[in-house]
C-alpha cells in the first residue's frame, strides 16, 4: 500500500494526481500507483485463499470419511446464531463498501462513520462468537483436557443419531461412565469403527484406517477431530477479524486526520479488500461447519 | 482517486440483498435431504456469494483484467489441489461412498 503523505515537503519528487494524491516517484501516473496498491493486498489474499483452502480441502476428506460423527458432532454448533453472524459480516462488508463509496466521493466524514459502523458489526460477531465458543467449553466440546463428549450429548437437547450397531456398542461403554473403557471397547469390540459403516456394513480392510495408522476410533474421537477443525478454522477467521478491526481503525484515524492523500480513498479501499474477503472465509465457513446434514 | 467510477449506493444494497437471500437459501437447503449433494450444494451457493461480493464489494467487475488475474488466479491451484485430492481419495476406495 502506498503511504502518500500529505505533506508535501516530505516528498520532494513527488507529482500530484488531479484531486490532489501524491503520486509516489517511481509511479507514471495515478492509475498505476493505485493499481500496483491494488495488486499488492489481491496477491497477499491469493496466499490467504490457498491456506484456508488446504484446511478446507483436508476437512472436505475427513467429513466424507466419518459422516455420521462429523453431524453429530456439528449438530451440537448453533445454527442460528451462526446465521445472524453471518448476517452481521455480510453487513458489514456492506457499510465497508459504502465507506470506500464515501472516500471516492470525497466525503471523508461518512466514510470514517461508515468505517465505525464496520468496526462495531466487526466487534458483534467476535461477541457472538465469544458466546458460543464459552458455550462450547462448558458443554465440554474444546478438545483438550476437557474435552468430554459423554457431557456434551447430556447437557444438549439434540437427541443423538441411531446409531449403527457398533457404535451403540461404544456408547454404551461411554454411557457407563469410563471414557478410557469405552475407547478401548469401541476399539477392540469392532474391527472399524462405524464412522462410514451406513452404507457399507463391514467395511473391514477399506476406509482410511490404513493411511491413518490402522488404529480404529470412536465416535468422541471423530467428533474431537471435527471441533478442533471448527475451533482452528473459526479462531484462524477470528484472528483475521482482529487484524481488519486494526487495519480498519487505523485508516478511520488517518483518513478523519487528513494524513493520507487524496481522502486515503486507495488505502481505504485496500483496507477494504481484506475485510471482504474476510467475510468471503466465513461465507464457506457456515455452511461447511454448522450446516452438516441437518435435514437427518 | 480510484481508477473507477462509484459504485452506485443502489447497486450495493441490491448486492447487499441477494446476499442475504443467499444466506436464507442455504439454511434453507441445509435442512432438505440433499444426502451426498448436500456439501456440494452448500458450496456452490457459498461460490455464488463469494462471487458476488468479488466482483461488486471487491469492485473486481470494474477493474483491470490484471486484477482479474490476481483475484481468481489463486483459485486455480485450489481447484487442482481439490481435484486431484478428490480424485484420489474418492476412486481408490479409501472412503465408502455411494454407488462405488
Amino acid at each position: 500500500m502506498s503511504s502518500a503523505l500529505a505533506d508535501p515537503h516530505a516528498h520532494h519528487h513527488a507529482d500530484h494526481g488531479g484531486d490532489g494524491t501524491i503520486v509516489e516517484h517511481q509511479f507514471d501516473d495515478l492509475p498505476q500507483q493505485v493499481e500496483s496498491s491494488m495488486l499488492g493486498m489481491w496477491t497477499f489474499l491469493a496466499t490467504e485463499v490457498m491456506f484456508f483452502a488446504g484446511l478446507v480441502v483436508s476437512y472436505i476428506i475427513f467429513r466424507a470419511s466419518y459422516r455420521d460423527d462429523f453431524e453429530a458432532a456439528s449438530h451440537h454448533l448453533n445454527v442460528p446464531l451462526g446465521a445472524f453472524n453471518t448476517i452481521i459480516l455480510l453487513s458489514s462488508s456492506l457499510t465497508m463498501a459504502l465507506a470506500v463509496r464515501a472516500s471516492q466521493l470525497g466525503k471523508v466524514r461518512n466514510s470514517v462513520y461508515f468505517m465505525i459502523a464496520t468496526m462495531l458489526f466487526g466487534c458483534g460477531f467476535l461477541c457472538i462468537k465469544y458466546i458460543e465458543y464459552s458455550t462450547d467449553y462448558r458443554e465440554g466440546l474444546f478438545p483438550g483436557l476437557h474435552w468430554d463428549w459423554e457431557l456434551a450429548n447430556k447437557h444438549s437437547d439434540h437427541t443423538p443419531q441411531p446409531a449403527p450397531a457398533g457404535a451403540e456398542h461404544g456408547q454404551a461403554a461411554a454411557a457407563g461412565g469410563d471414557h478410557a473403557a469405552a475407547t478401548a471397547a469401541a476399539a477392540e469390540g469392532a474391527d472399524w469403527y462405524p464412522a462410514v459403516g451406513t452404507l457399507n456394513p463391514a467395511p473391514s480392510a477399506k476406509g482410511m484406517l490404513p493411511l491413518l495408522g490402522g488404529k480404529p476410533r470412536g465416535q468422541s474421537e471423530h467428533a474431537k477431530l471435527f471441533f478442533i477443525y471448527y475451533f482452528f478454522m473459526t479462531g484462524l477467521h477470528g484472528i483475521h477479524i482482529i487484524v481488519g478491526l486494526g487495519l480498519i481503525g487505523t485508516m478511520a484515524v488517518l483518513a478523519w486526520r487528513g494524513w493520507l492523500s487524496g481522502n486515503g480513498t486507495t488505502q481505504i479501499e485496500v483496507a477494504g479488500l481484506y475485510w471482504h474477503f474476510v467475510d468471503i472465509v466465513w461465507v464457506y465457513l457456515y455452511p461447511a461447519l454448522y450446516l452438516i446434514d441437518k435435514s437427518r | 482517486m480510484s481508477q473507477h467510477a462509484p459504485m452506485s449506493l443502489q447497486t450495493n444494497i441490491v448486492i447487499f440483498l441477494a446476499l442475504l437471500g443467499l444466506l436464507v437459501l442455504t439454511v434453507a437447503f441445509a435442512y432438505l435431504p440433499l444426502g451426498y449433494l448436500a456439501l456440494p450444494v452448500a458450496f456452490t451457493i457459498a461460490t455464488i456469494k463469494a462471487i458476488l461480493i468479488l466482483m461488486y464489494f471487491m469492485h473486481v467487475k470494474f477493474s483491470s483484467r490484471l486484477i482479474l488475474l490476481f483475484a481468481t488466479g489463486a483459485t486455480v491451484w485450489v481447484v487442482i489441489m481439490l481435484v486431484w485430492t478428490g480424485n484420489d481419495y474418492f476412486t481408490r476406495d479409501l472412503l465408502d461412498i455411494a454407488g462405488k
